[in-house]
């Protein structure tokens, strides 16, 4: 198979902190070492794109020495972290913006789904507003006209498709732009986690159009994801990001391998000294345990018995309306369930500046079958995103007896519910 | 790898940015965008008004007529043999196509930040609609000028058309390149600075009154000698005055100042697309 697309040491580099006064200064530095022949003098430095350190250089290299080759007709999986660099690598994939230095060449046209519906305008209506998006994306009016009724049929809006876009709901307007998109018929094709569009019967419509893009049609696909089970389910190889840099390159199964297993490294460190946390830092999570009706801590849980979820946290200011989620997920990426006081706790849940503050999530009937699973803890406030750790906590369920029948049901996804069965005659 | 094969990519996104990096193909195989932008902007512009187009019309009809009060009766400028509505009216219509195109165009990148930051297309195609949708709205406006024309005409008037009038079309291209020249240079210079946002708004309004719209370049060199070459070097003034003279037949242009006008006008577009095709690739870092 012949190589479509190629990638050669590209770099990106952002300055950070405002566009003030400073920029002139530095643009006639640039300016300046041009005219002399001499290489750009911000170029040298820079540090590594580590969200969490504080920063000792007023340049970060978002993305360094990326290289990688795709061929015709593969399903290149894209995965890291938040702020690993998979935005500024499709950017540049998608000619938003251009690298630093390096260069990507491609033999096909490359059109991205990044964010669905740009361009929309609300006062055309959706017939209107699918050939200007269509166009945006670089499809010919004629191309769109050979279209025209499959993507209508796909976005399911067929009596509201000559109805100004400002009168749709936003799921509506999701729908109709993604149905726009997935007829887009380029070489290659960058996907970034659009598959959270729309209700469930959409989504479902939305990941088998894409699998049929991807697999079906024998298409060249970028897909980036956090979603494990889908890069998995996709993707022929991947590449994981870290800090800008490429740090594994290889089959799919390994590469989701190598990123879960780095996470785990992440985790021996306790809570206080993570750094790869997000949110404004007012907020912070100290420490997360599970422990059985004994108050003995456990990591080897079984299914069926109650377990409590302690969470220490502190905050330095006077938070009100606070949402603690625990979000249980599997080895493959998918959350199997959450807790969040929000839905259980009719009051608000308001704090007042604390250094140790203790909740309690009591669960009952612990419903997750045999696996290895990883907690996410989120915090948000009527202000936002206070705090957020990936793999907070990792644990087993080894078993257990969960109906009390003495059989252990194993399912790998979703979760364990009581039910119970009778024969009526 | 084979020299071949190196040739066969069919672009490259690189960091080098070359002196002037214009895709013919590329932009043509656009054009349909370029067509749906232009009927977006003129069908969306007045929806849910009432009176609809019609205020294509009102803007330079009471604009005109303000002009003609304040200018001709209160402060007596002289228009020569022509009708003083009929004069304003023909400087405004010119003068609103320049001032429209060039403050569109001056926030090409701004206003677009949400679709460009997302998808790539010639970026150049968003004036270039902004120019072509304008010229639509100049067209109506010139209607009614030529309606009053007509009625000014029968009634008399002493206004003769020029046999220059076939060269009309081309002043008026002349004039959407100026504004889509300038607009492309400030567009691409207030995506860092956006001290120049201030200076377009109360800049464009200043420029008005050294380029001749509300009275005639002779008058300029007779009242105020010394800061005449003001308006005399300002291209503007030069369309705008051939424009009347090729309407009205009202007015003082030669070879030079046409010659002058056309070679500004045209390094002015070249510069523009320059700088501007070098600010599309990076500027979404720096908006």
């Amino acid at each position: 198979m012949s190589v479509i697309l190629k990638a050669e040491n590209i770099s990106k580099q952002y300055r950070l902190g405002l566009v003030g006064t400073g920029t002139i200064s530095h643009d006639l530095n640039r300016w300046w070492a041009r005219i002399r022949g001499k290489e750009d003098p911000y170029l040298k430095v820079g540090a590594v794109n580590d969200r969490s350190t504080k920063a000792d250089s007023a340049y970060v290299w978002a993305l360094r020495d990326i290289n990688f080759e795709v061929k015709k007709g593969e399903v290149l999986g894209i995965i890291g972290k938040n702020g690993a660099g998979k935005s500024t690598l499709l950017k540049l994939l998608s000619r938003v913006t251009i690298p630093t230095t390096g260069e990507i060449k491609t033999r096909g046209r490359i059109a991205s789904l990044l964010e669905v519906g740009t361009g929309f305008h609300p006062e055309l209506t959706g017939r209107e507003n699918m050939y200007l998006n269509g166009a945006i994306l670089g499809m010919t009016k004629a191309e769109i006209k050979a279209k025209e009724t499959e993507i209508i049929e796909f976005s399911g809006c067929q009596r509201y498709v000559d109805t100004p876009v400002k009168r749709y709901s936003s799921g509506m307007r999701v729908r109709l732009a993604f149905a726009v998109a997935a007829f887009l018929e380029p070489d290659i094709l960058v996907i970034d986690e659009v598959l959270a569009v729309g209700d469930a019967e959409f989504q479902k419509k939305a990941i088998g159009k894409m699998q049929d893009i991807s697999k079906g049609e024998g298409r060249t696909v970028l897909f980036v994801s956090h979603n494990m089970a889908a890069v998995k389910n996709l993707c022929t190889r991947a590449i994981v990001l870290e800090n800008g840099t490429s740090v594994f390159e290889g089959a799919t199964d390994e590469a989701v391998d190598f990123y879960l297993s780095q996470n785990k490294i992440q985790e021996s460190i306790p809570l206080t000294e993570r750094k790869d946390r997000s949110g404004n830092g007012d907020f912070l999570f100290k420490d997360i345990s599970i422990v059985n009706e004994k108050n003995e801590n456990q990591l080897n849980l079984l299914s069926g018995e109650s377990y409590k979820i302690q969470i220490c946290s502190e905050t330095r200011v006077k938070q009100a309306n606070l949402k603690v989620r625990v979000q249980f997920i599997d080895n493959k990426g998918s959350i199997r369930f959450l807790c969040n006081n929000y839905f259980v706790d009719a009051t608000a849940f308001n704090l007042e500046a604390t250094k140790n503050n203790v909740i309690e999530y009591f669960i009952p009937k612990f419903p997750l079958p045999k696996g290895n699973y990883t907690i996410q803890l989120s915090c948000f406030s009527s202000d936002g995103l206070q705090d957020d750790i990936e793999n907070a906590l990792s644990f087993n369920v080894v078993g257990g007896d969960f109906f009390k029948s003495g059989k252990e049901q194993i399912s790998k996804e979703g979760v364990l519910v009581d039910y119970t069965f009778k024969r009526i005659n | 790898m084979s020299k071949l094969n190196e040739e066969s990519w069919l672009y490259t996104i690189s960091s080098k940015k070359k002196l002037i990096d214009f895709n013919f193909k590329e932009i043509w195989h656009y054009r349909d965008l370029l067509v749906l932008f232009v009927k977006r902007d003129v069908v969306t512009l007045y929806k849910q008004t009432i009176l609809g187009p019609l205020w294509y019309l009102i803007q330079p009809l009471f604009t005109a007529l303000t002009f003609t009060l304040i200018f001709n009766k209160v402060a007596n400028i002289e228009t020569g043999t022509v009708p003083p509505f009929l004069f304003n009216l023909a400087g405004i219509s010119i003068w609103n196509y320049f001032s429209t195109c060039l403050t569109t165009t001056s926030d090409t990148f701004k206003s677009n930040e949400a679709i460009f930051g997302k998808v790539y297309f010639p970026r150049i195609i968003v004036p270039l609609s902004i120019i072509i949708s304008n010229l639509l709205k100049f067209g109506i406006q010139l209607l009614i000028f030529i309606a009053f024309y007509i009625y000014y005409y029968t009634n008399g008037a002493a206004i003769a058309v020029e046999s220059s009038l076939v060269f009309f079309p081309f002043i008026v291209l002349l004039m959407g390149f100026l504004g889509l020249g300038i607009g492309m240079i400030i567009s691409s210079l207030v995506t860092k600075y956006r001290d120049l946002k201030f200076l377009v708004s109360f800049g464009v309004q200043l420029l008005m009154y050294v380029s001749a719209v509300m009275y005639p370049l002779a008058l300029m060199r007779d009242k105020l000698p010394n800061i005449a070459w003001v308006v005399e070097y300002n291209p503007l003034a030069y369309i705008i005055e051939t424009a009347r003279f090729m309407l009205l037949g009202t007015g003082t242009i030669n070879g030079f100042g046409i010659a002058y006008t056309v070679i500004i006008t045209f390094l002015i577009l070249f510069f523009g697309i320059i700088i501007f095709n070098r600010t599309e690739k990076t500027f979404i870092d720096t908006v």
